[in-house]
């Protein structure tokens, strides 16, 4: 978490603890907390402060938006196939349309376009891919369902997003979008989903009628004055901390492409996040080289874990058209705010020695001058 | 580590005899579950032992091999009418294999697991030998039988030195929430809700056949050929009364289930297939088991080559159901020498 984070919601674990929906002088302290927040993140989105609903996640946010909105309205909801689950699961839950991506994994617009008509209620589309990094063009999103599906609401789970773009710009045109505080240097559950005016959405809580009726339950006051306080240095640093990042990450993939043979870059780096590493490696299963990393003290991914905590195969690669023996030694290295020169120096001598490892029969490759450090 | 007491007490043993140990539960079975070594619940159940034991825990997803080597050859043997064992195929491709591999590709010495079983290293002349487990009645050698040399090379079976209630004692003194777990019973992935015929069902077309005396008399019918097993007394739809009759014949083919009295099922010798042998092989007198914890009994091994081994009974024995596995234990019956499948 982002120190200015940690130190603003201490306070309201201890001398500020009351419960911001009470009507006594301790109540109105924490409630000041909780609207404080709200102005900070009505900013960093671009909206108004009645426009925010606290959730208790991301995920919560985009069920809000998709299964909120159908059970309002009614109608059909429409995802990409390579959106997270939280949206993909909703869309399908509500027995909504999938449409193609392409190769990038961004949503393919005509396909869209095919699937929209006046029957549909909420477009869901993702600003920043979770697992490859790629940006969606949310402007073009807008302008074909606007003219497609007049009827319908925009939604984007930005959870990937808040951190590299502007999402007061970039999602100007969408009705909800949802965030999450820990992708961003915030604590782990909580987040919101920004519902612009004249959109509404069925609760997935009944209860207490806390945040205007659309998400009971009493505030987590503590991690919402964090959130918001990770959002504003987030948004204070973003230029200076997306040019820093961008450049140990172009480090990094470069140093792994020149080092590791049959190791390629899944997106192109034009079309991704600045903090977005996503590659995938030739004859290398990524369990076993997730393991080697984990032991050298590298902490890296593969696709989304399931339940079970195993690696399940990455929907965002085949959606992509990735043959599935390649996306089996795909592997995701995210950097962020706090990412370092020496961790990327570490990852440099760790993951060619670790692929080495687990491919020595492969001749390498010619006129690469590889040379493999033993971590 | 399967989420069980067997395993969680093997890493227990292994740390604190000194070894760096990593916990690994593998994913096998994406679809439902509600036991055996592949439901969320267990992987959990594992993951908090080897914290409670401050051990690393991972879990490998090897679903894309458990389909392939397992489920398939499962479904493809009810389709030829053969019983399958998926425990003993799993602890072929997967545990001892996939698995194994996989931990010597990282830098692991050995692979541990919770088998109440034993691996006796060479000595006299004579290689690694596969050993019952210290509890004769907790046995599981007879689902190792295919460990050949390279396998127990590299093997550890910790907990084949105690009794059961010496495992458990062990893991309740550790503290471990999983020392009251009940043991594991049935296949992991066909639920005690849906059962085997749902499981078979959904994935491979099911036929009725008609079910036929030894003399070819017409007795009823079953509504799926493919789920019948040699040897079995039960669902059969015959008329009550009478001698208990038993399945002497599957048929898939002609959609006909035989059935006869007890005699009918007592043959003199059985083939085997795919016969792998621990240490060697061995030409004569051996005690011969035909189930998990089936009885072993007195018989002559004849090498027929091929991997066919004809197991001579010394005294008439029923016939094994195909796809069962037919081990073979020195006549001390302690120690397992070969096996391999009921043709």
């Amino acid at each position: 978490m982002r120190p200015e984070a940690v130190e603003a919601m201490l306070p309201f674990l201890t001398e500020r603890f009351a419960n911001p929906s009470g009507s006594h002088g301790a109540s109105r302290d924490a409630r000041r907390g909780v609207d404080e927040a709200r102005d900070v993140v009505a900013d960093a989105l671009g909206g108004a402060p009645g426009e925010v609903v606290f959730t208790g996640c991301g995920t919560e946010a985009d069920n809000l938006a998709v299964l909120g909105t159908v059970r309002r309205h009614g109608g059909v909801a429409v995802c990409p196939a390579a959106e997270h689950h939280a949206v993909l699961q909703a869309v399908e839950h509500v027995g909504g349309r999938v449409v193609t991506v392409d190769a990038a994994g961004a949503v393919d617009l005509d396909a869209l376009a095919d699937a929209l008509d006046e029957s549909v209620r909420v477009v869901s589309v993702m600003a920043v891919n979770n697992e490859v990094g790629t940006i969606s063009p949310l402007a073009e999103v807008a302008a074909v369902v606007r003219e497609r599906a007049p009827a319908a609401v925009l939604h984007t789970d930005a959870v990937q997003g808040l951190q590299w773009i502007d999402l007061a710009a970039a999602a100007a045109d969408f009705d909800l979008v949802a965030v999450s505080a820990h992708k961003f240097g915030g604590p782990k559950g909580v987040g919101a989903l920004l519902v612009r005016g004249g959109a509404t959405v069925e609760p997935l809580l009944m209860g207490g009628g806390q945040e205007r009726d659309r998400r009971s339950g009493t505030h987590n006051v503590a991690g919402i004055v964090a959130m918001a306080e990770a959002m504003r240095v987030t948004v204070a640093t973003r230029t200076e901390t997306v040019a820093r990042v961008q450049a140990l990450r172009d480090r990094l993939v470069d140093g792994l492409v020149a080092r590791v043979p049959g190791l390629r870059e899944t997106v192109a780096r034009d079309r991704k996040v600045a903090g977005s590493a996503h590659v995938c490696v030739e004859g290398v299963e990524n369990e076993s080289l997730l393991f080697l990393l984990d032991r050298a003290g590298v902490c890296a991914s593969a696709a989304s874990a399931c339940s079970s905590g195993a690696m399940d195969p990455s929907h965002v690669l085949a959606a992509m058209g990735v043959p599935r023996e390649v996306a089996s030694g795909a592997l995701r290295l995210s950097l962020g705010w706090a990412s370092r020169d020496e961790e990327v120096d570490r990852v440099l001598e760790v993951l060619p020695a670790s692929v080495l490892r687990l491919q020595p029969d492969r001749p390498e490759r010619p006129g690469a001058g590889v040379e493999v450090p033993v971590p | 580590m399967s989420g069980g007491v067997d395993s969680s007490v093997a890493a227990a043993l292994l740390r604190d005899a000194g070894h760096e140990v990593v916990g690994v539960t593998m994913k096998l079975w994406g679809g439902e579950s509600d036991t055996g070594c592949c439901s969320v619940a267990d992987v959990d159940d594992a993951r908090r032992v080897a914290q409670q034991l401050g051990l690393d825990h991972v879990v490998f997803n090897f679903g894309d091999d458990f389909a392939a080597h397992v489920v398939e050859p499962y479904l493809e043997a009810h389709v030829a009418g053969r019983t399958p064992n998926p425990c003993v195929e799993c602890n072929r491709h997967l545990k001892f294999a996939r698995l194994a591999e996989r931990a010597e590709q990282l830098g692991f010495d050995a692979l541990a697991t919770g088998h109440h079983a034993r691996v006796l290293p060479p000595a006299e002349g004579r290689g690694w030998r596969l050993g019952r487990g210290a509890d004769r009645s907790k046995d599981q050698s007879y689902v190792l039988h295919m460990l050949d040399q390279r396998d127990l090379a590299r093997t550890l079976l910790p907990v084949g030195e105690l009794r059961k209630p010496e495992v458990r004692a062990r893991a309740a003194a550790l503290g471990l929430r999983t020392a009251g777990k009940a043991d594991s019973q049935d296949v992991c992935f066909i639920t005690s809700q849906h059962g085997r015929r749902a499981f078979v069902g959904s994935r491979r077309p099911l036929h009725p056949a008609t079910v036929v005396d030894t003399g070819g008399r017409r007795l009823g019918e079953v509504p799926a050929v493919e789920l019948v097993t040699v040897g079995q007394r039960k669902g059969l739809g015959g008329p009550g009364g009478g001698p208990a009759r038993y399945v002497v014949d599957v048929d898939v083919a002609a959609r006909r289930v035989t059935v006869g009295l007890r005699d009918d099922l007592l043959v003199g010798e059985q083939d085997a297939l795919g016969w792998r042998w621990v240490d060697g092989v061995v030409d004569g007198p051996a005690l011969v088991q035909v189930s998990a914890h089936g009885q072993p009994r007195p018989a002559t091994l004849v090498v027929a080559g091929g991997g066919v081994v004809t197991v001579r009974w010394h005294d008439a024995e029923r016939r094994v159901a195909p796809g069962q596995s037919v081990v073979a234990y020195d006549p001390t019956d302690a120690l397992v020498l070969g096996g391999g499948l009921a043709a």
